[in-house]
């Protein structure tokens, strides 16, 4: 259990690509916190950073009292779980957990304690004596937890570790991973593309664009009020729908309609989810439909709005479905991003 | 475990071909064999004045035995068990060196950042152009100017030195996830402990696959042993069949083909007991990775 403390960290490859631009954050004792990012934005190289893996660049890592900067992987207290789990083909389950603590140096005695908790608490006591290539997906990546766990790490990573599950074993994990995280207490940063992971998981997300960090907030905050268009449409599925706009005398017009919208005036964005919009006859903005997405509870119908593309979420009753529909825009989901920066305004 | 079911296909005409065609291949070869052993069956005056021999005789026994433990050469010293010995120390030797020697080689080249690396490799790689033929001179040269011929170093040693294992182990360190590597690191394994405890057992059918190749090739020296070997107490089996076909020339006695034949079976065995006892790793080395 520990802090993490990081100031001005940057990662510029030996082939000159800067991979992570400088960032500053701290990480309180037993929080989890979520990098997430498209494919490429340095996720994986600033979760490599913490690890030891990847040299940095500039700036101060601590973990607890300590700068770790100049230590090695195995000396910074930390434990990490990989995207392909990483086991050692040759041992036995039971030898992959305890491979950590004999190198340590831990005595026989407390390596069989250990391994049996963890095993005790993943449910893989069964499967001890068994080797990786004997197990399941999901099984192989408990394994990795398993070894993660024994060590009594003071930080948790995790570089996408349930990108290889298939979806309903991705959930399942993700609930596990976040229970066992809350019941060990301990600190944890966890790497994912995947949005949905992040909303459900985090204490706090990072959104990370292009080797910088563009937000950092709890899901809600980041769902609420996404401080820059890229956040915008990165979270939240189907993405926050963004009208060019322009921003007139307190309104805002889209094409030929306009939203009630105090701002200065300028080239803007619009951005509302598409769970947002309500679809009512008295509403004032038309909308053409051109396609609808059945998704059981509800349905995505997909369309334009003044020619721009624009996708709402309406809930599966009975609103008479015609090509032109009217939309209503609530106030209170509406926000407003620079045309030019995507800032938030 | 489970049961395997096989399904009972019908015999094709193609299939009857297939396996006729193969029979024979099978027996062309088997053949030669099977008269090494009526050959090695028959007494020294048989053999002078009739040649070979395609039926059994009854001096197998006496010929082996004499092969094996009757003390001869110049020397009167040495015997088929001594050339066994020697023979199985080369082979042996030659193996193991030729497997340690290359995995570290291997291994310094993947996984060090060393500055010219890939250039170290193409350099090793290039020395494939230099088989022991070539360098032959400089080889003996170096060899007795350290005192070293007539010595088991002197035998081995010179042959050690290839391409060939070190090209094998890099393909198949390239090919072991990095992931592996950093989840050791982040273990506490050190460079040492990675190679034996992870890279080593990883590769054990690799190494078992070069294993059977280098030892054949190492049983089958003919020319390094006879040119760095003259104390007989050190001739290799293969080598030593020669000097018992040589007094043809030399001695007025009738030579002892039926012991020449004897020791060109025994020299054979190895070999063989060997690709069969690791056949299986040998396949899954070179076909299977369990990554
Ligand atoms: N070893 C490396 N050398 C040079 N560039 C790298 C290296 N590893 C990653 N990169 C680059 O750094 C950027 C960030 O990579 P990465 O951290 O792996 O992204 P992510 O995990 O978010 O997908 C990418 O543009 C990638 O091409
Ligand atoms: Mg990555």
């Amino acid at each position: 259990m520990a802090t993490v403390s990081v100031t001005d960290i940057s990662k510029t490859y030996p082939n000159g690509a800067q991979a992570v631009r400088p960032a500053s954050f701290d990480i309180a004792d037993g929080e989890l916190i979520v990098l997430v990012g498209p494919s490429g934005c340095g996720k994986s190289t600033l979760l490599r950073m913490v690890a030891g893996l990847e040299d940095i660049t500039t700036g101060d890592l601590r973990i607890g009292e300590r700068v770790v900067n100049d230590l090695d992987p195995a000396e910074r207290d930390i434990a990490m779980v990989f995207q392909n789990y990483a086991l050692y083909p040759h041992m036995t389950v039971a030898k992959n957990m305890a491979y950590g603590l004999k190198n340590r140096g831990a005595s026989k005695d407390a390596i069989a304690t250990k391994v049996a908790e963890a095993a005790e608490m993943l449910s893989l006591t069964p499967l001890l004596d068994r080797r990786p290539s004997q197990l399941s997906g999901g099984q192989r990546q408990r394994v990795a937890m398993g070894r993660a766990i024994v060590r009594d790490p003071a930080l948790f990573l995790f570089d996408e570790p349930l990108s290889n599950l298939d979806a309903k074993l991705r959930h399942q994990m993700r609930v596990e991973i976040r229970n066992l995280q809350r019941r060990l207490n301990v600190t944890a940063m966890y790497v994912t593309h995947d949005q949905v992971e992040a909303m459900t998981m985090a204490d706090r997300i990072f959104v990370l664009n292009a080797g910088g960090i563009e937000q950092i907030g709890t899901p809600s905050e980041i769902y609420r009020t996404p401080a820059s268009t890229f956040v915008a449409s990165f979270m939240g599925a189907p993405p926050m729908n963004l009208l060019n706009g322009n921003a007139d005398g307190g309104k805002v017009r889209v094409g030929e309609s306009a939203v009630q919208m105090p701002c200065a005036d300028g080239s803007v964005l619009l951005g509302i989810r598409p769970e947002e919009v309500a679809v009512s006859p008295m509403g004032t903005i038309p909308f053409k439909l051109t396609l609808i997405e059945e998704l059981g509870a509800s349905r995505l119908l997909h369309g334009t709005v003044a020619g721009q593309d624009f996708v709402v979420n309406a809930p599966n009753d009975d609103i008479a479905l015609a090509e032109e529909l009217m939309l209503e825009f609530p106030t209170n989901a509406l926000h407003l991003f620079d045309a030019e920066t995507g800032k938030r305004l | 475990m489970t049961k395997i079911t096989r399904n009972k296909k019908p015999i094709r005409l193609s299939d009857i071909v297939d396996h006729a065609i193969l029979i024979l291949g099978g027996l062309l070869m088997l053949f030669p064999v099977y008269l090494a052993f009526t050959t090695t069956s028959h007494d020294n005056i048989t053999l002078s004045r009739e040649g070979l021999q395609f039926g059994f005789g009854d001096q197998m026994g006496h010929n082996f035995y004499a092969a094996m433990f009757e003390k001869g050469g110049f020397s009167e010293q040495i015997d088929g068990t001594t050339m066994l010995m020697n023979s199985l120390i080369l082979g042996i030797g030659f193996a193991v060196g030729k497997i340690v020697l290359s995995m570290a080689a291997a291994y310094a080249i993947v996984y060090f950042r060393l500055r010219f690396a890939t250039f170290a490799f193409w350099v090793i790689f290039t020395t494939i152009l230099l088989p022991l033929e070539v360098r032959i001179l400089p080889s003996y040269e170096v060899v007795t100017g350290l005192g070293m011929a007539n010595t088991y170093g002197g035998l081995i040693v010179p042959l050690l030195a290839s391409a060939t294992g070190t090209f094998f182990f890099r393909q198949f360190f390239l090919s072991v996830p990095e992931e592996l590597v950093e989840a050791a690191r982040i273990d506490g394994a050190g460079p040492g402990k990675f190679f034996i405890d992870i890279l080593v057992p990883l590769s054990r059918t690799m190494i078992a696959a070069i294993f059977i190749i280098m030892f054949v090739y190492g049983w089958n020296q003919y020319l390094w042993p006879t040119l760095i070997t003259t104390d007989e107490g050190l001739f290799t089996l293969v080598r030593g069949i020669k000097q018992i076909t040589q007094s043809i020339y030399e001695g007025n006695q009738i030579p002892e083909y039926g012991q020449a034949w004897a020791l060109a079976i025994i020299a054979m065995l190895p070999p063989v007991v060997i690709v069969i006892f690791f056949q299986s790793w040998f396949v899954k080395g070179l076909v299977e990775s369990e990554k």
